[in-house]
């Protein structure tokens, strides 16, 4: 009798099964610790708007891909995008999802955040060893006025491979020619040994070293640099006119972008021109298979960018993320029903 | 009846010694195959790279050159300098658990002790980049670096930006990770030797400190030593804590105050962003590497506690 009923049980889950799961109630995706903070933000949202649950695994851009090639994923996340040639060879779709900025942060004693100004040429010359110290004539002709102790620079990079290291280095590569030729645009860089450097784990590792180490120069995201209180300085832009660090300053840069002439999105919004554009701003982007073989799941995935794009721009915000345009978020859709197919080569975004 | 009961009896039996071996075997099996993995996924970097790949100081993920020798150094290095600090340290205790502490004492102590190898590695890794480090940088760094600058070597050691990480701070804190097995270990060698001997000692007139070092320390000399070989095994492998306090640069220094890396926090930070085929390898031959020099650490440790056994 038991047997029977297990039967009977067992039969019955096998015809419900695909029933039941034929609306989409979860989404997964790997990838990017950037935009973690924002993507968390905008699932819980979605959750409650339209009751379906995002699972994000932030385990990094390159597992990110890794996964998404593996397919254990319904979307990759990476902070660096993908060439339209490595698009094309994994069959995947790239867009941009929001922006971020980096800014340098600095523990000098006796300035304060917003005071120093730096130069694309100057932060490279920095971290490649060329300048040494504090009260060095490149670094006072450019803040006349300010009393710059005369200290070693300890300069503070990530020691994990990381986006925003690879978007830091190609700030430095675009602005510095020898940068370009003796260190290299990447995740992880061989730092030059010249330049006292120092490696921290994460955007909180370089925080907390720059944080409690005089005389030290960093990199992190704005976020951490708010958040924890560190000193950033003023960066001289494209155009030639020193910026702070702040929204106004971000959304320039990102409205400059100019996302129409990029193939595959792939596009590093550092150095924009403009003169109130920070130059350091980098999008992070999602990867998605332009067939879709479950296109429910597709459209699902589609669906919560979309209702995130026209819905999540102050949760981004007040998250200190940039979001994006909506010129670029209609390009965005129109990729999406051109590239992103079913089996049957329909449009999956509907 | 009887003989089904003994049929069922024989049954279980022998289903129970297959189960064992079964397992047992497993074990081989596991570690031949990780061993092959990390060799086949090794391959091409030491196809490439060959012995170089030994000493060669150069790690650059952009134009695609690695080597170990910055990775196994900073290894080599923190953990010679956890033995050497916790070296003594646990002897003491060990002395002091088995031959001078009321029995109340010696529990209590040792169960500290114990809990501190409970504590997972990540919150000593925490502890000591948010604790430890500023506190080490501002009040033995600072002090280092005035008083030893004119010192012949301990000057070159303690030389370099305080600033509270690297290789010396990660031994510091390995230190305190291989405390716990260092003690247990020691304490349990002690206590193994039998009174007759300390009563001998003690009649001939020796004093405390006489029977604690020409009697009792020499006694269980090979066990210490094999003591000193398990923990090593244990520091040469610890990554997180190691990770976060090494200071993170592909670099080597005589300086102990500069920042480094080992072979585990390698790979810890960099295999999560490593797309590059080379860049993996690279890694999994660190990791081999690791895998090899452990292996033979334990191998030797194992010779040295059986050796004892014989005698």
């Amino acid at each position: 009798m038991n047997k029977l009923l297990n039967g009977l049980l067992l039969a019955s889950t096998v015809v419900i099964a695909p029933m039941s799961y034929a609306k989409v109630d979860t989404i997964n995706g790997a990838g990017a610790t950037f935009p973690y903070p924002v993507y968390a933000k905008w699932a819980e949202a979605y959750n409650k708007a339209e009751g379906v649950k995002l699972n994000y695994q932030s385990i990094g851009s390159g597992g990110g891909i890794k996964q998404i090639k593996a397919k254990t994923v319904d979307f990759g996340a990476s902070d660096a995008p993908l060439t339209k040639e490595e698009l094309d060879q994994a069959g995947l779709a790239q867009f941009p999802a929001v922006m971020g900025a980096i800014v340098p942060v600095i523990n000098v004693k006796g300035i304060e955040a917003g005071q120093l100004k730096l130069s694309g040429q100057l932060l490279a010359d920095i971290y490649s060893g060329k300048v040494k110290m504090w009260d060095d004539a490149a670094i006072a002709s450019l803040n006349e006025g300010v009393k710059l102790p005369h200290m070693p620079i300890y300069t503070v990079h990530r020691s994990d491979g990381s986006g925003t290291t690879f978007n830091f280095t190609d700030y430095l590569a675009r602005v510095s020619p020898e940068w370009q030729k003796n260190v290299g645009v990447g995740k992880e860089v061989a730092w030059p040994k010249e330049a006292q450097q120092l490696g921290g784990k994460g955007n909180e590792g370089v925080a907390n070293f720059v944080s409690r180490t005089p005389g030290s120069i960093g990199y992190v995201e704005f976020a951490y640099a708010k958040s924890n209180n560190l000193t950033y300085t003023q960066m001289e832009n494209k155009a030639g006119k020193f910026v702070k660090p702040e929204m106004a300053a971000f959304q320039a840069a990102a409205a400059n972008a100019d996302w129409s002439n990029a193939p595959g999105f792939h596009l590093i919004l550092n150095d924009q021109p403009g003169d109130a554009s920070w130059p350091m701003t980098a999008a992070t982007f999602i990867l998605v298979y332009k067939q879709q073989d479950d296109a429910e799941k597709g459209d699902a995935v589609l669906k919560f960018f979309d209702w995130s794009f026209a819905n999540g721009d102050q949760a981004a915000e007040a998250l200190d993320y940039i979001p994006m345009p909506d010129s670029v978020v209609k390009m965005i859709e129109d990729m999406w029903r051109n590239d992103v197919k079913d089996t049957q080569g329909m449009a999956v975004y509907k | 009846m009887s003989t089904l009961v003994m049929k069922s009896r024989w049954h279980s039996d022998t289903l129970f010694q297959r189960a064992c071996w079964s397992s047992a075997i497993l074990i081989g099996v596991l570690l031949v195959s990780i061993l092959l993995s990390l060799l086949h996924g090794a391959w091409p970097a030491l196809e490439k790279f060959g012995f170089g790949f030994l000493f060669s100081t150069e790690w650059n993920p952009i134009t695609s050159e690695y080597g170990a020798a910055n990775a196994l150094y900073g290894t080599l290095v923190s953990s010679f300098i956890a033995i050497l600090l916790a070296l003594p340290l646990s002897l003491a205790i060990g002395v002091f658990l088995t031959e001078l502490a009321p029995a109340w004492m010696s529990h209590s102590v040792a169960a500290a002790i114990e809990l501190l190898a409970a504590v997972p590695s990540i919150i000593y890794g925490m502890w000591g980049l948010f604790v430890f480090a500023p506190w080490f940088s501002e009040h033995f760094q600072l002090w280092a670096l005035d008083a030893f600058s004119e010192v012949p070597v301990l000057g070159l050691l303690f030389s370099g930006p305080p600033m509270g990480v690297g290789l010396l701070t990660s031994g510091i804190i390995l230190a305190f990770m291989i405390l716990p097995i260092l003690t247990a270990l020691i304490k349990e060698a002690l206590s193994t030797i039998p009174n007759v001997m300390r009563e001998a000692s003690y009649g001939i007139g020796a004093n405390r400190w006489e029977v604690t070092f020409f009697v009792l320390l020499p006694a269980v000399r090979s066990a210490i030593f094999g003591a000193v070989i398990l923990a090593l095994g244990r520091a040469l492998g610890e990554t997180m804590a190691v990770t976060f306090v090494i200071g993170g640069a592909q670099d080597m220094n005589t300086s102990l105050f500069m920042p480094a890396t080992s072979v585990s926090a390698t790979i810890a930070e960099q295999f999560n962003e490593a797309t590059n085929d080379m860049h993996i390898s690279s890694l999994l031959a660190l990791g081999l590497l690791l895998f090899v020099i452990t292996f033979a650490v334990m191998a030797v440790a194992r010779i040295l506690m059986r050796k004892r056994k014989l005698s």
